[in-house]
């Protein structure tokens, strides 16, 4: 075992500096130290509870999916065969557990109606399976049935989207490294470091920006929409703020022939010219601006609701048609509020309601003073421990803490060099992983004091040690590895982090506590030839 | 320079003589924890119980205006908060539930959130918001989950690996010492009620592969010297393997506690209690590797002959290069 050759030595030596030198840029940023922009740069980065910021977890609605996709097939549906050269004539189209049925007035045409109406579906998945599955009952009636594919497809379509949609929203808030990722079949995870107010942020994401114009139906008096009683074609919806409009509540709107707001250009903050109240002005596309100059054209001196995710922000009436292409909304802003509609709004509205589900916020105080108490209890102990290991175990101790330090450094540059997160829990699980990393050189040098009170000879003594200790090192290691796995599997968050720094302490200890040492131990006893050795 | 030597050279002690009381003793204990776990049941933090958590430090005051705040925010008409310290004594986490109703509109949490901080803010100038953790009830199940399935994974993964690479008395063995070590734990928790949250988890993890980084020296101990020694009786064996590991246990013990202890002492204050359950685990996790991981070994029947017919591969190729080397 003294038989150390050159090239293994040398190859020893490079792995371990190469990985401690890549710990110097992380060290120096945090202890704020300019490290020259010219040298690479491999950074630990710091977990949301060191660095402070915000962790939201956001879930999708996925029945409001469902139920959009049966609305918008009925649409299509009915849309498809009205416009059909001989037209179909069809029935009440109900949506009753999850599907549609209707019944052709003409059973004939069922064919034909078939036809038509396929061409409305696609395929979803891989196995060739349709997105709808289309049945005929009773020789006329038709069942539409959405097909799991088919709503997975949809669910996953909608999300793609939303994740897009609120990284955009993210980005117009001007915040730094967010990170965004789909979590999932219907979650969303929205990590943002370094934020002082994730109110803001909060208030954003829960947003679905639905913009809606509709007209409102003034035939229906008050009473009965305080009951919930609409003429048919009509819905009821609540005002936004109810007291800042005399009291109402609500009123009612007719469900077909309004337009969304989804066709806009830019929606912008600004002041109403004559109150000087916030406002947010939008403009429409092209299209989106020609059918809101028809609308506003057919209805001159009717009140039309603008509708914001279900609530009524405010029910103007048309004075006059609206041509240009753009329009203000009203409805008790403040400069903040208007502001945040204008970027939900640009950013497009999401295709499902999001719901935060988990919030985790750490102030930026808590985090730099965690790191401060984490990097204090770190030195200390290891000082402690050095000093420990020195006095128990003399020469064979100060081989043993030269590796912890290289230790401490490798762990750190693979850190960095993988670009892993250090987390609170992280720092704790490298803290400790000092403590047990000396295990190795304890288990070692327990067993050559061993072998020589057998009556070995140095060098065999220092041989015995290292083969016999390896084994329970070996198997001890791995039990650890086991139980770190498994944490990074079912942990989340700042537990992962430890479960990370946990792994890497493992393999890098193995390495300086027993490789390297080894080294050592063997280079010293070649050139000392000692008789004896005080362990 | 004379090295300290916490134990002397040739130890004898008959750890194993009391055995059965000990035993008796441990198996109590276990009970006890688990009872305790059962009828006082753990402090859940919102991890598991969902709810909101915010954490506030008062710069300027020596101590959190506790009583006051419970008053103050439990006037607020969400319940009850429970107000706890953590690390210093102007550290302070508020809990409630989360409103009547959030499960299905996310802005109730937020509004409550809202007028939560608003009035601990508005009676105290130098309270700073350091975090709010807001977990719905269906989030805080699924971590409870798969907080409880990561323990169980690990207990079970780790007793199959012993199995394998030792004896399935060993594995048992090994077992046996983890239920041991986390029902203590857990016995602890439900005993101070501390709050038990995701970190503790994970603290519960770490302290399952120490525990067994100690079970296993001893283990590997053991077997080398079932080989060595065909005759010598059980118990005196075990014994003997336990005696000639015991420098190890306890130099190692001591490093890891010497870093746990500055990490009580000094670090962060927001990890105290996962601290404080690995280290309880040390002690824990050394107790059971002596008195519950070997004397079973001897209920098991483990003999040397058991060990040799099945003597695995690895195994016999390490004997003869032994035996190769000694002639």
């Amino acid at each position: 075992m003294l038989d150390f050759p050159r090239w293994k030595q040398a190859w020893y030596w490079f792995i371990t500096l190469f990985a401690a030198l890549a710990a110097l840029p992380s060290l120096a940023s945090l202890n704020n130290v300019h490290w020259p922009s010219a040298l690479p740069r491999p950074m630990i980065n710091l977990g949301l509870d060191l660095a402070g910021g915000s962790h939201i977890l956001l879930e999708a609605n996925a029945d409001q999916v469902r139920r959009q996709r049966l609305e918008n097939m009925e649409e299509s549906v009915r849309a498809r065969l009205r416009q059909a050269p001989t037209r179909i004539r069809i029935g009440d189209i109900s949506s009753k557990d999850g599907s549609l049925t209707f019944m052709l007035e003409d059973q004939s045409q069922v064919d034909a109606a078939r036809d038509l109406i396929l061409p409305l579906t696609t395929g979803a998945g891989l196995t060739g399976q349709r997105d709808w599955d289309i049945r005929v009952d009773d020789g006329s009636r038709f069942v539409l049935t959405p097909t799991k594919a088919g709503i997975d497809q949809a669910i996953s379509a909608a999300m793609d989207t939303a994740t897009e949609v609120i990284r955009k929203r993210i980005d117009a808030l001007g915040t730094r490294e967010p990170t965004i990722i789909r979590q999932g079949a219907n979650r969303i995870v929205v990590q943002v470091p370094g934020l002082k107010d994730p109110q803001a942020l909060k208030d954003l994401l829960g947003k679905t920006a639905k913009l809606e114009f509709k007209l409102v139906d003034s035939t229906a008096s008050a009473s009965d929409i305080a009951q919930g009683i609409v003429p048919p074609g009509s819905e009821v919806v609540p005002f936004e703020n109810a007291q800042k409009n005399g009291g109402v509540a609500a009123i009612a709107v007719k469900r077909l022939g309004g337009i969304k707001g989804d066709q806009l250009t830019d929606a912008r903050q600004s002041f109403e010219s004559r109150s000087n109240t916030p406002v947010v002005s939008i403009t429409f596309d092209q299209q989106g601006g020609a059918k809101f100059a028809k609308l506003t054209t057919e209805n001159v001196n009717r009140p039309f609701a603008i509708i914001l995710d279900g609530k009524v922000l405010s029910a103007p009436n048309i004075n006059e048609p609206i041509l240009g292409g753009s329009a203000q909304i009203s409805g008790n802003f403040t400069v903040e509020t208007a502001n945040q509609l204008a970027i939900a709004l640009r950013s497009g509205a999401l295709p499902v309601d999001l719901k935060v589900i988990e919030e985790r916020s750490v102030g930026p105080d808590l985090g730099a003073d965690s790191i401060r108490k984490g990097m204090i209890a770190m030195l200390i102990g290891t000082v402690a421990l050095m000093s420990f290991i020195f006095i128990t175990y003399g020469r064979f101790g100060v081989y043993a803490n030269v590796a912890l330090v290289f230790n401490v450094l490798m762990i750190l540059g693979v850190m960095a060099i993988a670009n892993t997160t250090l987390t609170l829990p992280g720092i704790a699980g490298f803290v400790l992983t000092i403590g047990a990393a000396v295990d190795a050189n304890v288990l070692i040098n327990e067993r050559i004091r061993e072998e020589r009170h057998r009556g070995r000879r140095v060098v065999q003594a220092v041989e015995m040690g290292y083969k016999e200790a390896s084994r329970a090192i070996f198997d001890a290691n791995i039990t650890n590895i086991i139980a770190a796995v498994l944490m990074f599997l079912f942990g989340s968050g700042p537990v992962r982090g430890f479960a990370v720094v946990l792994m890497i302490g493992i393999v890098t200890s193995v390495f300086t506590a027993v490789t390297l040492t080894r080294m050592w131990v063997a280079n010293w006893l070649r050139k000392a030839r000692p008789a004896d050795i005080n362990l | 320079m004379k090295l300290l030597k916490l134990v002397p050279d040739h130890t004898n002690i008959h750890f194993l003589r009391g055995r059965v009381p000990f035993y008796m003793v441990s198996v109590l204990l276990i009970v006890a924890s688990l009872t305790l776990v059962a009828t006082r049941g753990l402090n859940l933090g919102v991890d598991f119980i969902g709810g909101q958590m915010i954490r506030v430090t008062f710069t300027q005051s020596a101590t959190a205006p506790v009583a006051e705040l419970r008053e103050s925010v439990g006037g607020l008409g969400f319940g009850e908060p429970i107000i706890q310290q953590f690390g210093k004594p102007n550290e302070i986490s508020i809990r409630m539930k989360l409103p009547e109703g959030s499960e299905g509109d996310a802005t109730l949490a937020d509004a409550m959130a809202r007028k939560v901080t608003a009035t601990v803010k508005a009676g105290h100038a130098d309270a700073r918001i350091d975090g709010v953790d807001s977990v719905s009830g269906k989030v805080s199940g699924e971590l409870f989950k798969t907080g409880m399935q990561a323990l169980l994974a690990a207990i079970v993964a780790i007793s199959i690996y012993i199995w394998v690479r030792f004896e399935w008395q060993f594995g048992v063995g090994a077992l046996f010492a983890l239920v041991h070590d986390v029902s203590l734990t857990l016995g602890m928790f439900a005993l101070t009620q501390m709050e038990f949250d995701l970190n503790i988890v994970a603290a519960l993890l770490t302290l399952i592969g120490y525990s067994l980084n100690d079970t296993i020296v001893v283990y590997d101990r053991i077997r080398e010297n079932l080989k060595k020694y065909r005759r010598m009786p059980m118990p005196e064996l075990l014994d003997l393997s336990v005696n000639e590991t015991l420098s190890r246990t306890i130099v190692t013990s001591l490093s890891v506690l010497i870093t746990l202890a500055s990490l009580l002492i000094f670090g962060p204050d927001v990890i105290f209690g996962f601290t404080a359950a690995i280290t309880l685990g040390i002690f824990v996790g050394t107790y059971s590797s002596i008195y519950m991981a070997a004397p079973i070994l001897i209920w098991l029947k483990v003999n040397p002959t058991s060990f040799v017919q099945v003597e695995s591969e690895m195994d016999r190729q390490e004997r003869l290069a032994r035996e190769a080397g000694g002639q």
